[in-house]
């Protein structure tokens, strides 16, 4: 079953300004599904309109194979939204707001108690449950907030930015815990500026530009639609300015350091062996960057000719 | 450890439980904010007990059989519920969209009329508490003859609820904390104060008292006055039929706000 559908949606606002214009995008249950795009690209207008907090100006979404149009309460009671701002009450304790939350979507005070709890101990919360919540740290509010969606235990997870502003080690135990309640059986939907993260954590993903849907698909099998890779290595001696590699594009990028582009149809192995032929011994090699980044580039700035024009994925997606 | 996905409430379960959890969450914020909610209706009351009422009020004389205290406590009463009921929801609630924190609500499972009822019965909640609050005090200053309880209690529970959904539109629409007091300052206060508390409108000249029945607040007043005294300048039957229309009519209006997201959703 799908655990989103979104059928030639479209939204234009007050403005003007058409921030979706008639996109397609299905999220299979259990999966962890990154839907990425620059600023403005229409990632937030769609996440919006999916948790009803934006109105579509056409189009279908079903969640769970709900029409939101014929049963919103039900559609709304699968979801746990994480928004990419705060949105909770800032003179309310951590527990109340998460007591509350539990209230809205109809749960029992004493399982609220218990869910309250299991959750603010899982997020590393409890010690801060009687503070207010403006109180707490940035990293804290993020896990407040996803504390919050959590609650009800809902089987979408829609996630708009939560690691945005905190540190690397608060951002990887929120990975964690992201990986295991995706384990658990919940289908979690994120929207992240760290492509690291998508690239980490989920197995799908969709690219979202100037509110049309340009790639759709499997992580795997859009990372392989990348055809060069760059590297950087390390070398122990120094390098000429003017240093050239025959049969690669290479280059240098500072005394010790040589950028290198390696083709799907080249190897490591080649590139090694060339160096060491001309004396060159390599300490150490790294990724220029994140593969899920440089194929997020090209494909929004339209540079790569090869990637961009992606054909339709077999789970529905489009250009 | 977490779990799995939790099966879904039933819609009725899911319901009233939200409802109830919209209402508790108000009442903690009155609870909260007590000196703010709480404290000032129960100075003004007083003030207005010890200056109009006994002061004053012994030089007027009776009114209609009853001393100038007892004919203007049952007004008193409903002026501090009125303001507060209003002042309740058009706070709360513009707050939550101020603070982004209405959207807690928006996400949720819950119709907008619910959230409406939610927000109203907070507001009534908080008016029928400053009454109780204004009552006791004004039992310091007189004795208060109950003629008709059940109107008492009736004419409370319209007028809470009426100002309570009046807040609630005006928190719609407004855009800034400004526009939450233009209303209670440039409206409400001169139509309550003009609305009979202070005096009987067969005092006035025939012109003021004819502009004087077109006050809805004047019916509310009196409804509330005639189930303690026994006495009223309006028929009391046309006052709970002119309260019952504005609840209806205010309720209609305040879910189709929500239904058009009117300042709220984009």
């Amino acid at each position: 079953m799908h655990a989103l559908s979104l059928r030639q949606l479209a939204k234009t606002y007050g403005n003007g300004v058409q921030a979706l214009k008639g996109i397609d995008l299905e999220v299979e249950e259990g999966d962890f599904f990154a839907l990425l795009g620059p600023n403005g690209a229409g990632k937030s207008t769609a996440i919006g309109i999916v948790s009803s907090l934006v109105r579509k100006t056409a189009g279908q979404v079903s969640v769970f194979g709900i029409d939101i149009d014929s049963d919103i309460e039900a559609a709304k009671a699968c979801l746990g939204v994480v928004p990419q701002e705060l949105n909770f009450n800032q003179f309310e304790k951590v527990r109340t707001i998460l007591e509350n939350q539990a209230g809205f979507y109809g749960l029992p005070r004493a399982l609220a108690r218990d869910r309250v709890e299991q959750y603010l101990r899982e997020l590393q919360l409890w010690d801060k449950r009687d503070a207010m919540s403006r109180t707490l740290s940035g990293g804290m509010k993020r896990r407040l907030m996803i504390a919050r969606a959590l609650v009800h235990r809902p089987r979408l997870l829609i996630l708009d930015e939560p690691t945005a502003g905190v540190d690397i080690e608060v951002r990887r135990s929120m990975w964690e815990f992201l990986r295991k309640i995706n384990a658990a059986g919940t289908t979690i939907i994120l929207t992240t500026h760290y492509l690291e993260e998508a690239e980490q954590l989920c197995r799908s993903v969709a690219i979202i530009d100037e509110g049309r849907i340009i790639e759709h698909g499997p992580m795997d099998r859009v990372l392989r639609k990348l055809h060069t890779e760059a590297f950087l290595l390390d070398t122990r001696e120094a390098l000429p300015e003017s240093f050239a590699l025959a049969g690669f594009r290479a280059r240098r990028v500072e005394g010790h350091t040589l950028e290198v582009e390696i083709d799907k149809e080249q190897n490591l192995n080649d590139v090694f062996a060339a160096l060491s032929a001309r004396g060159i011994e390599v300490l150490s090699m790294r990724n220029k960057a994140n593969r899920l980044e440089e194929l997020f580039l090209r494909l929004v700035e339209g540079n790569d000719e090869s990637a961009a024009p992606v054909a339709p994925a077999a789970d529905g997606a489009r250009r | 450890m977490s779990a799995a996905p939790a099966e879904l409430v039933p819609t009725a379960d899911r319901r009233w439980v939200g409802l109830s959890t919209i209402v508790r969450r108000e009442y903690q914020r009155i609870m909260r904010i007590w000196g703010q909610t709480l404290v000032p209706p129960a100075i003004t009351a007083s003030l207005y007990f010890l200056i109009f009422g006994s002061l004053i009020g012994s030089r007027i004389g009776d009114m209609g059989g009853f001393s100038y205290l007892q004919f203007i406590a049952p007004g008193l009463i409903m002026m501090q519920v009125i303001t507060n009921s209003y002042g309740n929801v058009v706070s709360s609630f513009f707050g939550a969209k101020f603070g982004r924190h209405i959207e807690e609500l928006l996400v949720a499972p819950l119709p907008n009329w619910l959230i409406v009822l939610g927000y109203v019965a907070g507001g009534m909640l908080r008016g029928l508490l400053v009454g109780l609050i204004v009552t006791v005090i004004a039992l310091f200053f007189t004795r208060l003859h109950v003629e008709h309880p059940f109107i008492i209690l009736a004419a409370v529970l319209l007028t809470a609820l009426i100002f309570s959904l009046a807040g609630f539109v005006n928190a719609v629409f407004a855009k800034n904390f400004d526009q939450i007091t233009i209303i209670p300052t440039f409206v409400l206060t001169p139509l309550t104060y003009l609305g009979g508390v202070f005096y009987s409108i067969q005092m006035l000249p025939p012109w003021a008292e004819a502009i004087s029945r077109t006050n809805p607040i004047l019916y509310m007043v009196n409804a509330f006055r005639y189930g303690f005294l026994g006495s009223s300048d309006v028929h009391v039957g046309k006052a709970f039929a002119v309260m019952l229309l504005a609840a209806v009519l205010l309720y209609a209006l305040c879910v189709r706000l929500m239904n058009r997201s009117s300042g709220i959703r984009e």
